[in-house]
C-alpha cells in the first residue's frame, strides 16, 4: 500500500488558531481541507510537512451567504458537492456549479472543498508520480531536481494549473478573502495565481484563504466546458469558461478564461474584448473563439497531445459562446451548460 | 505520534491508538480487522475503498481518522442487517452483479448512499453516481440492473413497510 | 457481497512480517554492486536478500523461455525489476529500507521500441532467442499463397498497429508465505495457476515440490495479470524462510504495471484476396510483436496472432510470419484474448474496407463464408460447431443494422455529431489443446467426496477468478448426482488436496475442469447407484437421481433420500471419493508450432456497435453495443452474460483509451488516474444475445464465453467511426486527436487515415511449409465413456 510519511495533526478550531499554528511550525506545517489533493501528493512524497493544520473543523469557512442579487460568499472549507448542488449557483452562476461538478469523482466532491480546488497544486506528467519514479528520471525543476522535463532549457516550471473552479470563478468576477499574521486582504481572485509551474499562488505561507466572493450576478450568463479523456477521475486538460453579460443580442461585457494550459488561469483578453458592444453572431463566435485559442499554449505534460487541446480551445470558446447567447447546437458540451 | 481516537464504525465504538498519519482505510483493515474495504490505488483514483461518513460515500484512503470522531462510519460489514443481507446484497446476488467481487463492497456503500437520498432514480442517475467506482469485471451492466432492482424493492417494501 | 471473502492481502498470520521489493530504476543496467548494510542497519528489518541469496536459477512459465531471475543478479532489463528485497515489522519500515540500499549501476542502452532494437543488435537485452533481440520468430505456410492471390479479383495490403495495454485488476498482486518449522512451505497467493507456481518454487528456491504448499487466494480480477509465477511471491518464500516468521508481500498499484505480462503491442501488415462475390481466396499475415524484457507467454503470444484467424471465415490458403523483438520494457504475455485481438483487428478492419470496394453489406459479406462445421482449417484446426451465421443474424436483427448501416456513404447529417453503425466478428479457443510443460498427464483433476451428511466436496485445482468456475463445476457435479447446488462444496485450490489443474487462463476451466468433474461425479454416481440398485432390488440402469433422492421413476415412494445412498455406497464400497480428469484430444497439426492454436472447440461472436463520433473534438460517444455469442450451451445465462459483458468492457477500454505507453524509457502513465480505463459514464448498455450450438466436445455442449466477446469490439468501432465520419483509424486505441488528424487530412485532400506508415525492415525465416487443410472434415469427436449418457 502506498502510505503517508508521518506528521503531527493540529485540528484547528478557528482560524486564529489555524494562524497560531502556521506561525509556529513554519516551514514545517502545510495546511490541509479535504485533503484528496494533499494526502495523493503526500503519499508519493511531493510533500512531507512534519505538521499538517486541520482546517475541516472551522466553523467559519463553511456554507454560503448572500444571494444572487447580492453576491454571494462562498466559505473556502465549503464541499465542491455543495457548491455544484448550491440552488442560487446553479441558476445564477452556472459555470461554477458545472465546474464544481466536474471536478474528479463524486467521493471525491464530498470530500473537497472550493478553497482546496481553487489552491490546487499544479501537475505535470513528470511531477505526479511516485518517489521512485521521480528518481528514475532523475527528479524535476518543481520537485528534488533541477531542469523542467517538458521544456529543458527552461528557467521556469511548467506545471500546469488543474482547477476546473478557478477559471469558472475568474470568468464571474470573483474575488478571494485571505486571512493571515499581517491581517486580512480580499483581491480579485485572477490576482491570486502566479504564471509559475512552483510558485503558482500569489500568498504568504500564513496566509489562509478564508473565503470566495461572488458579485451580484446582475445579468452575467457564464459556462464552462471540460475537455478530459473520461466523465469522471480525471483532471482538465482544458478548460474554457466564459461569461457575458448581455443585452438583448448584444454583448456588453465578456471574459473567457482558459484553464490548464498554463500555470495559471488564462485570461483570453483580446478574444473578450472582440465581443463587447457587438451582437453575438455565428460570425463573431467564429472569429472570437479563433482569437481565443491564441493565448492557448499547452505543453506536452499531460494526457492528450498538447495540439489537441489547443485545438479544441477554440471549439469549446464558440459552444460556450453558442450556448450563452442561446444559439443551439453547442453539440455535447451543452450538457455542461447549465 | 499515535493518538488517542474514538471511531464509530458501523454504530460499533471503537477506542483507538494509532499513529496520526494512518488513513482511515488503514485503521478500519489493520487495526480494526475489517478487511471489507478494500484498496485498488491509495490515491483516490479508482473507487474502491469507498465507505460513507455520515451516509456520505468517501474515499477511506484519502480520509484520517483524527478528523472524523464523532461521525458515523458504515463499512460493507455494516450493510447486513443481522443475519439478513440488504436488499442491494440480495439483487447483486441474484443478478450477477458481483464476478471478482473486489470492487463489490465500494460499490455497494455508494448505491446505498445514492438510495437513501433518491427512492428510484433513472439508470442514468445512478450510472453518474458510481462513476467513481471502477470495475473491471462486469461491464457495469449487471451492477446498474441490481441497483434498478433494489430500488424497486426498497421503494415497494418502504411503501408497504410504512408504520410497520 | 458481504465484505467475508478473505483476498490474499486480507489474511493475517501470527508473527507475520511484511516484505517490499526494491526495484531498478533503469530501464537496461549491469548491477556492479549492492550495499545492504545501510537497509540491515534499520530497526525493525528482519532480513534483506538480493539475487545473491537465491539460487542461481532462471525460470520462466514457459520451459523455452526460461530468462528470468527473481531478483536480478548481472544486470536489470527494465524499470521496475527487482534486485532487492526486504522483510520488516511493518510495511513502512521495509519500504524505508529499501531506501537505504545502494546500488552502483552501470547503465546500458535502453531500447524502447521494436524499430529500436532491431536496429541496434549490438545490445544485446538477451543471449538467446531467434536473433539479436528477436525473441522468437516463426513462419507457417499452408497452401500456395501467391497462386491464392492471383486468383483473386481483389487483392488488398493493409498495415495495422494495436497499442499494448494492462490487465489493471482491482486488486493488486499479493501473498503470504509461510515457511514452518517443518521446512513445509506454504504460499496463499492472488494466483490463477497455482500449479504452474508450485512447480516452479520449487524449482527455483531448490526445495522439494512434495514439500511446498501453493493456496490460491481467491482474486480479485485476473484476465491473465495472475499466470505467472513472480519475483514477489519467490521472495517472501525466501524472507520467510530465513526470518521464521510467514511474511506477506502486496504491491503498489504503480508496482502492479511494472509486473505487467499484458497485451503485446504489434504492428501488422496483412494482404488477402478476395473474389468478387466476397470469398477469401488466400490470407498473408506479417505480425511484429514488442514482447518487453522478458520471455513470459511470449512464445505463445507470437503463435497466437497468426493462428486464430482462420477459424472463423473460410480461408483455403494462409500464410503466417511473426517475431517477437525483445525491449526494455515490463514484459507482455497473456491478457484476455491472448494475441488474437490485435490480428483480428486487422482482419475485421480490412474486411470491411474489401467489402467497401466490392460493394457488399459487410454483415452479408462475411455471413457467407463462414466456416463449416465439423470441418479443418488451413492451418489443422478443427473446427466442430460455429454458430457464426446465426451471431451475424441475431446481432444484425436486434441492433437495427438494416436501417442503420444503409450503404457506403458516410453519416450525412448536417449537425457536428455523425452517427455510425460497425460491425465485426470473431472466434477463440476454448482451452488451449497443449499444456505449458509437454506431458501425457491430464490438463484437469478433480475428485469428489461424497460425505455421509448428503454433501459433496468438490476437489479442483481451478481458481474461480470471478468467471464463476466454482459455481459452474458445482452445477455440474449437483446435476448429475440430482442434489442441491448448495449441497456441494467447491475447496479452493490448494496443491497439497486438489488434484492439478493447469489454471484459469485461455478459458478453459468450464470445459476441463467441467469435463473432469462429470466423469467424476458420474463414477461416484455409478458407485452409489450400484448399492441402492441392492437395497431396492433393482438394476442400477433403472434408477435416477433427482431431487436430492435416489430411486426408480415409476416407484418414486420408494426413492431413497441421498445422504442415505451415501451411506449405502460407503457400506458397499467403502470411502466415496472417485477422480475425474481430463485431457484435450490431441489435434495438434503435425508441423512444427502445429501445438498452439489448437482447442477442444471455438466460441464464435458478432458484435455492432452504434456511435457517435463529435467532428470538431474527434470524441466518440457509444450508444450501444450488441453482441451475440456462440457459446455452445449457455449451462448459467447470468455467469455467461457476466463474461460475455466484462469482455465488451475490456474491449470498449482497449478501443478507446487504454495504452501502455513509455517515454524517456519510464512508464508513462503507471498510475489508475493516468492509465484511463472506462467508467459507467463511458460504457453503454451491452445487449448480449446468447447462441446456442451444443458443441460434442464441451460439457453439455459449452464453449467459452470469457475472452471470445473481446475481439470484435474494436474492430466494430473502427468500422463504425469509417461508417460515421469517413476516417479510417489503423490503430488501438481509437483517439479524438486521431479522429481530427486523419479529419484534418481529408481536407486537405490527403488519405482520410491514420495508422502504421512503414514497417520494420525484418527477414523472416522460411517458412514451414505444410499443405492447407482447409476443408478436410474434422477427426472424430474423442467419444469420452461417460458422455455416452448426456443428460438433457
Amino acid at each position: 500500500m502506498m502510505r503517508l510519511p508521518p506528521f503531527t495533526y493540529v485540528a484547528a478550531r478557528t482560524l486564529a488558531e489555524a494562524a497560531a499554528a502556521l506561525a509556529e511550525h513554519g516551514a514545517d506545517a502545510m495546511l490541509v481541507a479535504g485533503g484528496t489533493d494533499l494526502y495523493p501528493n503526500m503519499k508519493r512524497r511531493q510533500f512531507e510537512p512534519k505538521v499538517l493544520v486541520g482546517l475541516r473543523g472551522i466553523r467559519e469557512l463553511a456554507g454560503v451567504r448572500g444571494s444572487a442579487r447580492e453576491g454571494l460568499t462562498l466559505g473556502a472549507g465549503t464541499t465542491l458537492a455543495a457548491v455544484a448542488a448550491h440552488r442560487e449557483i446553479v441558476t445564477h452562476y452556472p459555470a461554477l456549479a458545472t465546474a464544481a461538478g466536474l471536478v474528479s469523482s463524486p467521493q471525491l466532491r464530498n470530500m473537497g472543498t472550493l478553497g482546496g480546488n481553487v489552491c490546487v497544486d499544479t501537475r505535470c506528467n513528470y511531477y505526479n508520480q511516485s518517489f521512485e519514479w521521480r528518481r528514475a528520471i532523475g527528479f524535476c525543476m518543481k520537485k528534488d531536481g533541477d531542469v523542467c522535463l517538458v521544456a529543458p532549457g527552461s528557467p521556469r516550471c511548467w506545471a500546469v494549473s488543474s482547477s476546473d473552479t478557478a477559471p469558472a470563478l475568474v470568468s464571474l468576477g470573483a474575488a478571494v478573502r485571505l486571512v493571515g499574521g499581517g491581517g486580512e486582504r480580499t483581491v480579485p481572485l485572477a490576482a491570486l495565481y502566479h504564471d509559475d509551474g512552483i510558485e503558482y499562488l500569489a500568498k504568504r505561507r500564513d496566509e489562509i484563504v478564508t473565503d470566495i466572493l461572488l458579485p451580484p450576478v446582475d445579468g452575467w450568463r457564464s459556462a464552462y466546458l471540460k475537455l478530459r479523456r473520461r466523465g469522471s477521475f480525471d483532471f482538465p486538460v482544458l478548460g474554457v469558461a466564459v461569461a457575458a453579460r448581455l443585452e438583448g443580442a448584444v454583448v456588453r461585457d465578456a471574459r473567457i478564461v482558459l484553464g490548464a494550459v498554463a500555470s495559471r488561469p488564462r485570461l483570453a483578453e483580446k478574444a473578450a474584448a472582440a465581443l463587447v458592444g457587438r451582437r453575438l453572431t455565428p460570425e463573431l463566435i467564429a472569429a472570437v473563439a479563433e482569437l481565443a485559442a491564441g493565448p492557448s499554449k499547452p505543453l506536452d505534460n499531460t494526457d492528450f497531445t498538447h495540439p489537441y487541446r489547443k485545438k479544441v480551445t477554440r471549439v469549446f470558446v464558440a459552444r460556450a459562446l453558442r450556448a450563452l447567447g442561446g444559439l443551439g447546437d453547442a453539440g455535447r458540451a451543452v450538457e455542461a451548460i447549465a | 505520534m499515535k493518538a488517542r481516537i474514538a471511531l464509530s464504525v458501523n454504530d460499533q465504538p471503537h477506542e483507538l491508538l494509532v499513529p496520526v498519519h494512518k488513513t482511515l482505510l488503514e485503521v478500519l483493515r489493520e487495526d480494526l480487522g475489517l478487511t471489507g474495504t478494500k484498496h485498488g490505488c491509495e490515491l483516490g483514483e479508482c473507487g474502491t475503498c469507498t465507505v460513507l461518513v455520515d451516509g456520505e460515500p468517501v474515499l477511506s484512503c484519502l480520509a484520517l481518522p483524527v478528523e472524523l470522531e464523532g461521525r458515523r462510519i458504515t463499512t460493507v460489514e455494516g450493510l447486513a442487517e443481522g443475519g439478513r443481507l440488504h436488499p442491494l446484497q440480495q439483487a447483486f446476488a441474484e443478478l450477477g452483479a458481483a464476478q471478482c467481487g473486489y470492487c463489490t463492497p465500494g460499490v455497494l456503500l455508494t448505491a446505498q448512499a445514492l438510495l437513501a437520498a433518491e427512492a428510484l432514480p433513472p439508470r442514468d442517475r445512478i450510472r453518474e453516481a458510481l462513476a467513481g467506482n471502477l470495475c473491471r469485471c462486469t461491464g457495469y451492466t449487471k451492477i446498474l440492473d441490481a441497483v434498478e432492482l433494489a430500488a424497486l424493492r426498497l421503494s415497494r417494501g418502504a411503501r408497504a413497510g410504512a408504520g410497520r | 457481497m458481504t465484505g467475508e471473502t478473505r483476498y490474499a492481502d486480507d489474511l493475517v498470520l501470527p508473527r507475520m512480517a511484511h516484505a517490499k521489493l526494491l526495484r531498478s530504476s533503469h530501464a537496461h543496467a549491469r548491477i556492479r554492486g549492492i550495499d545492504t548494510t545501510r537497509a540491515r542497519a534499520l530497526p525493525g528489518v528482519l532480513a534483506v536478500i538480493t539475487g545473491a541469496d537465491l539460487p542461481r536459477v532462471r525460470f520462466g512459465i514457459l520451459p523455452v523461455s526460461q530468462d528470468e531471475e527473481a531478483l536480478c543478479t548481472e544486470k536489470v532489463r527494465m524499470v521496475g525489476d527487482a534486485v532487492a528485497a526486504v522483510a520488516a515489522v511493518d510495511e513502512e519500515t521495509a519500504e524505508q529500507a529499501c531506501r537505504l540500499i545502494d546500488v552502483a549501476w552501470e547503465p546500458l542502452p535502453a531500447l524502447m521500441s521494436i524499430e529500436e532494437s532491431l536496429a541496434h543488435p549490438e545490445v544485446r537485452i538477451h543471449e538467446y532467442g531467434d536473433g539479436p533481440n528477436v525473441h522468437k520468430s516463426v513462419a507457417l505456410q499452408f497452401g500456395d499463397v501467391e497462386a491464392a492471390f492471383a486468383r483473386a479479383d481483389l487483392v488488398r495490403e493493409d498495415t495495422f498497429y494495436y497499442e499494448g495495454s494492462t490487465h489493471l485488476p482491482l486488486e493488486q498482486h499479493a501473498a503470504v508465505a509461510h515457511w514452518g518449522p517443518d521446512g513445509k512451505l506454504t504460499l496463499w497467493s492472488s494466483t490463477q495457476t497455482p500449479h504452474y507456481v508450485h512447480r516452479l518454487l520449487a524449482k527455483i528456491l531448490d526445495v522439494p515440490a512434495a514439500h511446498v504448499r501453493v493456496v490460491a487466494a481467491p482474486v480479485g480480477g485476473g484476465f491473465g495479470g495472475k499466470l505467472d509465477p513472480f519475483a514477489h511471491e519467490i521472495a517472501a518464500c525466501h524472507l520467510s524462510r530465513l526470518t521464521g516468521r510467514p511474511v506477506k508481500i502486496a504491491l503498489t498499484r504503480e508496482e502492479v504495471f511494472y509486473v505487467h505480462r499484458g497485451r503485446h503491442p504489434v504492428l501488422m501488415w496483412l494482404k488477402t484476396g478476395f473474389t468478387r462475390q466476397g470469398d477469401i481466396t488466400g490470407c498473408h499475415i506479417k505480425t511484429w510483436l514488442d514482447g518487453g524484457a522478458y520471455g513470459s507467454y511470449g512464445v505463445a503470444s507470437t503463435f497466437y496472432t497468426g493462428v486464430i484467424n482462420p477459424v472463423s471465415y473460410k480461408m483455403p490458403v494462409y500464410k503466417f510470419e511473426g517475431a517477437r523483438i525483445f525491449t526494455n520494457k515490463p514484459p507482455c504475455g497473456p491478457k484476455r484474448g491472448h494475441g488474437t485481438p490485435q490480428p483480428r483487428f486487422a482482419l475485421e478492419v480490412q474486411l470491411d474496407r474489401a467489402a467497401e470496394q466490392l460493394g457488399l453489406d459487410p454483415a452479408a459479406m462475411r455471413r457467407r463464408i463462414v466456416t463449416e462445421p465439423f470441418t479443418k482449417t488451413a492451418n489443422h484446426l478443427t473446427v466442430t460447431t460455429t454458430g457464426l451465421a446465426e451471431c451475424i443474424d441475431r446481432v444484425v436483427e436486434a441492433s437495427g443494422w438494416r436501417t442503420k448501416w444503409r450503404g457506403w456513404r458516410a453519416g450525412e447529417a448536417p449537425s457536428e455529431k455523425k452517427r455510425g453503425v460497425g460491425l465485426a466478428c470473431s472466434a477463440y479457443m476454448t482451452g488451449a489443446g497443449t499444456a505449458i510443460y509437454w506431458n501425457a498427464m491430464p490438463h484437469s483433476g478433480v475428485v469428489l467426496r461424497a460425505d455421509r451428511s448428503g454433501a459433496v466436496a468438490l476437489l479442483c485445482g481451478a481458481t474461480d477468478i470471478g468467471q464463476g468456475s466454482d459455481s459452474i463445476l458445482a452445477s455440474f457435479a449437483a446435476e448429475v448426482l440430482g442434489i442441491a447446488l448448495k449441497d456441494v462444496h467447491v475447496h479452493p485450490a490448494d496443491t497439497t488436496l486438489t488434484p492439478v489443474d493447469l489454471g484459469s487462463y485461455s478459458s478453459r476451466v468450464t470445459l476441463m475442469c467441467g469435463m473432469a468433474t462429470i466423469q467424476a461425479a458420474e463414477r461416484l454416481r455409478g458407485a452409489i447407484f450400484e448399492a441402492v440398485a441392492k437395497k431396492l432390488e433393482v438394476a442400477p440402469g433403472a434408477l435416477v437421481a433427482r431431487g436430492g433422492r435416489v430411486g426408480v421413476p415409476e416407484d418414486w415412494d420408494t426413492a431413497v433420500p441421498f445422504a442415505q445412498a451415501v451411506e449405502l455406497g460407503e457400506a458397499m464400497h467403502g470411502v466415496l471419493a472417485f477422480p475425474g480428469s481430463y485431457a484435450p484430444p490431441r489435434r495438434a497439426g503435425k508441423y512444427k508450432g502445429g501445438g498452439v492454436g489448437p482447442s477442444p472447440c471455438y466460441s464464435y461472436t458478432a458484435s455492432v456497435v452504434d456511435l457517435s463520433v463529435d467532428e470538431e473534438t474527434g470524441e466518440i460517444e457509444l450508444h450501444d453495443v450488441w453482441i451475440a455469442h456462440d457459446v455452445g450451451r449457455a449451462l448459467n445465462p447470468l455467469l455467461v452474460e457476466g463474461q460475455v459483458e466484462g469482455s465488451v468492457y475490456m474491449g470498449i477500454g482497449e478501443a478507446l483509451m487504454e495504452e501502455q505507453v513509455f517515454r524517456k524509457g519510464l512508464h508513462k502513465t503507471p498510475s489508475m488516474l493516468d492509465y484511463k480505463s472506462p467508467t459507467t459514464l463511458e460504457t453503454p448498455d451491452i445487449h448480449t444475445i446468447l447462441v446456442e450450438t451444443d458443441d460434442p466436445e464441451g460439457p453439455f455442449g459449452a464453449k467459452e464465453a470469457g475472452q471470445g466477446p473481446l475481439l470484435p469490439i474494436m474492430p466494430a468501432i473502427a468500422n463504425a467511426v469509417y461508417h460515421a465520419v469517413g476516417v479510417r483509424i489503423d490503430e488501438v486505441p481509437i483517439t479524438p486527436d486521431k479522429i481530427l488528424r486523419a479529419l484534418e487530412a481529408r481536407r486537405r485532400g490527403k488519405p482520410a487515415r491514420v495508422g502504421p506508415e512503414k514497417l520494420p525492415l525484418f527477414a523472416f525465416k522460411e517458412p514451414v511449409v505444410v499443405e492447407s487443410a482447409f476443408g478436410q472434415p474434422a477427426d472424430a469427436v474423442v467419444v469420452r465413456p461417460f458422455q455416452a449418457e448426456r443428460l438433457a
